[in-house]
C-alpha cells in the first residue's frame, strides 16, 4: 500500500510540469489571436476612440507587459477562474461544470465497451490464431478501424433509428417524459447506445489487435507450458496465468489512447446532439468564444491526466514488479 | 540487396498487396479528376437529390445542393491525399527534429523536450486543432499544417527510443572517434537506422491526418471552398432521414482511402520489420 501511495505522489508531481507547459503554451497562442477582448468589446459596442479602448485596456490589464500579463493569467487559472463565457454569460467553470458529467458518463460508456468487446475478440482471434475466427476479426478489426466515426454514427442513426425505429437519434435522455429512478437510467442509456459504438469502434480494432498480439507472445512463455504440463484445464490456463499478464499493454494503451478518444467525442457528441464538453467545444469555434474554448483545454488536459493516474496505479496493482524507482 | 528483398517480402504480403491496390484506385481516381470531371465540383450538375443510377449523366446522383458526387468524390481524393501528405510530412518532419535532438544528446534536454512532447499528447489533438482554426482560420493551408502540428508526438517517440539504442553502439562511436560534427553524426549515422519503423508509422499518420480533416469539414470548420469528403457528409445531414445516400457515399471513400493507407502501412511493417507482429 505505500508502494503504491509513493507511486501516485511521483506521478502527481510528474505532471506539474506537463501542465505550467499546456497552460504557457495557450498563453502564448493566445497572444497570436488577431484581437484582443478589448478589440471584441468594442466591436459589440459599436466602435469607440482610441482613449476609450486605452481605458478599457487599462481597466483589463492588457495594457501591462507580456510577463506581467503571463504571470496574472497563471494566477487566475490556479484558483480555477476560467474568465466568463462570451455566448452563455456565465462563468466558463461553471459552463463545464454542467457539462462534464455527460461526458464522464460517454466516455466511460466508449471506453468500457471498446475494452470488453476487444478484449473478448482479442482472446477468441488468438485461441485459434490464423483459423477462420481470427481471419474473421483480424479483418474486421482492419475494417473498423478505417471507418470515421462521425459518418458511422450517421449510418447507425439512418438503420436504428429513422429504417428500424430501435433506438432514439440523439440527444442525452427524453426531455419532458419526467422519468425517475429506474426509467431515467433505461431512458439515458438507450439515448447513449448509438453513440458509444459510434466513437469506441475505432478503440475495439486497436484494442482487440494488441489483445490478440500479446495473448500470442504470453502464450509462448515458459510458465504457461508449466501450466498446461502439471494438467490444469485449457480454461483454467488461459483465465488464471495468460489473461492475467496479456491484460498489462492493454491497460497501458487505454491511458494512452484516452487523450485521442476525448477528442473523438467532439465530432460524436455533435453528431447525436449529447450536451457534453466536445459539443461545448464545437460551439465556442463556432461562436469564437476563445475564453470557454481555453477552459475546455485546461479541463480536457486535467482529465487526461487523472485517468492516466488512475491507470498507472491499477498498472502498478497488476503488476507487483513495478515500483518506485521504475519509471 | 537489402532493398530488393524488402520489396519481395513487401509483394509476398497480401495485406500490403490490397492495401497498394486500393491506394493506386484513390491516385488514379485524384489524377483523372480534372480530365474526367473538368467543371467545378462545387457548381450545380443538376436537379438537387437524384438517386444514384437515376440520371445516366450522373451516376452517383447529386447532393442536395445539386452538386455531381461523382465529380465531387474524384476532385475529394485530390484534397484528401494533398492534406494527408503534407500534413504528415509536417508531422513526421517536427517528430524527427526533435526526437533526434532528445535521444541523441539524452540528459536534461530529453527531460525537456520529453515534458513538451508530454503537454501535446494530454491535450487532446482534436480539441488542439479546434484551438488552432479558431485562432488561425480555416484556410486550406492553415489546416494542412494545423494537422501536422497535432500529430507529431508519436513520430517523435519513436525515432527518440531508436536514437537512444542506437547512439552508443560501435559504429556511432567509431565515426564520433573520426571527429565527425553532432550534426554529420545524427543525419548521417543515426538517422538512416533509425528511420525504417518512422517509415511504417508515416501510413498510420496520413490515415489519422484524411480522418481528421474529414471530420473538420464534416463539422464545417474546414476550408468551404475545397471539394472535401466530410464536407459533402456534412451537407447530407439535412437531408439524412430520406436521401442517406448522400452522406453514405463519400464516407465509403474515406473507409477506402484510410483502408488503403493502413494495409500499406502493415505491409511496410512486414517488409521492414520482419522480427515485429504486426499490432
Amino acid at each position: 500500500m505505500r508502494r503504491l501511495g509513493l507511486l501516485a505522489l511521483r506521478r502527481l508531481l510528474q505532471s506539474l510540469p506537463v501542465l505550467a507547459i499546456i497552460l504557457v503554451g495557450l498563453f502564448l497562442l493566445l497572444q497570436l489571436a488577431p484581437g484582443d477582448t478589448v478589440d471584441a468589446l468594442m466591436a459589440q459596442m459599436g466602435g469607440g476612440s482610441a482613449e476609450d479602448a486605452a481605458r478599457l485596456r487599462q481597466a483589463y490589464g492588457l495594457d501591462a507587459g507580456v510577463a506581467v500579463q503571463l504571470g496574472r493569467y497563471l494566477l487566475r487559472l490556479v484558483t480555477f477562474d476560467l474568465g466568463q463565457s462570451a455566448i452563455y454569460g456565465k462563468p466558463v467553470a461553471q459552463v463545464i461544470g454542467e457539462r462534464l458529467v455527460v461526458t464522464a458518463l460517454f466516455m466511460s460508456c466508449a471506453l468500457a465497451f471498446a475494452f470488453s468487446a476487444g478484449l473478448v475478440l482479442g482472446v477468441l482471434a488468438a485461441r485459434r490464431v490464423n483459423g477462420w475466427p481470427d481471419t474473421i476479426i483480424s479483418t474486421l478489426g482492419l475494417i473498423f478501424y478505417a471507418i470515421p466515426s462521425f459518418w458511422l454514427g450517421l449510418m447507425l442513426i439512418v438503420l436504428f433509428s429513422v429504417k428500424l425505429a430501435w433506438l432514439p437519434p440523439g440527444g442525452f435522455e427524453s426531455i419532458g417524459a419526467g422519468y425517475h429512478g429506474l426509467a431515467r437510467v433505461l431512458d439515458i442509456a438507450t439515448h447513449l447506445v448509438l453513440p458509444t459504438v459510434a466513437l469506441a469502434l475505432i478503440y475495439l480494432a486497436i484494442y482487440l489487435r494488441l489483445m490478440r498480439a500479446s495473448m500470442l507472445e504470453v502464450l509462448n512463455l515458459d510458465f504457461v507450458r508449466t501450466a498446461r504440463a502439471k494438467g490444469l484445464p485449457e480454461g483454467k490456463v488461459l483465465w488464471r496465468h495468460v489473461l492475467r499478464n496479456a491484460l498489462l499493454p492493454m491497460v497501458t494503451f487505454v491511458g494512452l489512447q484516452f487523450s485521442t478518444m476525448l477528442g473523438g467525442s467532439v465530432v460524436i457528441e455533435s453528431v447525436f446532439s449529447l450536451p457534453g464538453l466536445g459539443r461545448l467545444a464545437y460551439e465556442s469555434v463556432v461562436q469564437r468564444d476563445l475564453n470557454t474554448l481555453l477552459g475546455i483545454v485546461l479541463v480536457s488536459a486535467l482529465l487526461v491526466i487523472l485517468v492516466n493516474f488512475v491507470v498507472d496505479l491499477l498498472y502498478a496493482k497488476l503488476d507487483p514488479r513495478i515500483g518506485v524507482g521504475q519509471s | 540487396m537489402i532493398r530488393s528483398r524488402a520489396l519481395r517480402a513487401y509483394l509476398r504480403s497480401p495485406a500490403g498487396m490490397i492495401g497498394l491496390l486500393l491506394l493506386l484506385l484513390v491516385v488514379a481516381a485524384a489524377l483523372s479528376a480534372d480530365w474526367l470531371f473538368p467543371r467545378d465540383p462545387l457548381s450545380l450538375a443538376g436537379r438537387p437529390l437524384q438517386w444514384p443510377g437515376q440520371n445516366p449523366r450522373l451516376p452517383l446522383g447529386t447532393d442536395n445542393l445539386g452538386r455531381d458526387i461523382a465529380a465531387f468524390l474524384f476532385h475529394g481524393a485530390q484534397v484528401s491525399l494533398l492534406i494527408g501528405v503534407v500534413a504528415s510530412a509536417v508531422a513526421v518532419g517536427i517528430g524527427v527534429m526533435i526526437g533526434a535532438i532528445a535521444g541523441f544528446y539524452g540528459g536534461w534536454v530529453d527531460d525537456l523536450l520529453m515534458r513538451v512532447t508530454e503537454a501535446f499528447q494530454t491535450v487532446p489533438n482534436f480539441i488542439l486543432l479546434l484551438v488552432l482554426v479558431a485562432v488561425f482560420g480555416s484556410e486550406l493551408p492553415v489546416i494542412t499544417v494545423a494537422i501536422g502540428l497535432v500529430g507529431w508526438t508519436a513520430p517523435c517517440r519513436l525515432v527518440r527510443a531508436e536514437f537512444l539504442s542506437l547512439r552508443n553502439r560501435e559504429f556511432v562511436l567509431a565515426a564520433r572517434g573520426l571527429g565527425m560534427r553532432d550534426a554529420r553524426l545524427i543525419l548521417g549515422e543515426v538517422l538512416p537506422n533509425a528511420l525504417p519503423p518512422v517509415i511504417v508509422y508515416a501510413s498510420v499518420v496520413m490515415a489519422v491526418a484524411i480522418l481528421m480533416e474529414s471530420a473538420l469539414a464534416f463539422l464545417g470548420l474546414s476550408d468551404p471552398n475545397i471539394a472535401s469528403w466530410g464536407n459533402m457528409i456534412g451537407a447530407g445531414r439535412s437531408v439524412l432521414r430520406t436521401e442517406w445516400y448522400v452522406s453514405a457515399i463519400p464516407g465509403l471513400a474515406i473507409l477506402v482511402t484510410v483502408l488503403a493507407f493502413s494495409l500499406v502501412g502493415q505491409g511496410l511493417n512486414d517488409a521492414l520489420n520482419p522480427r515485429m507482429q504486426a499490432v
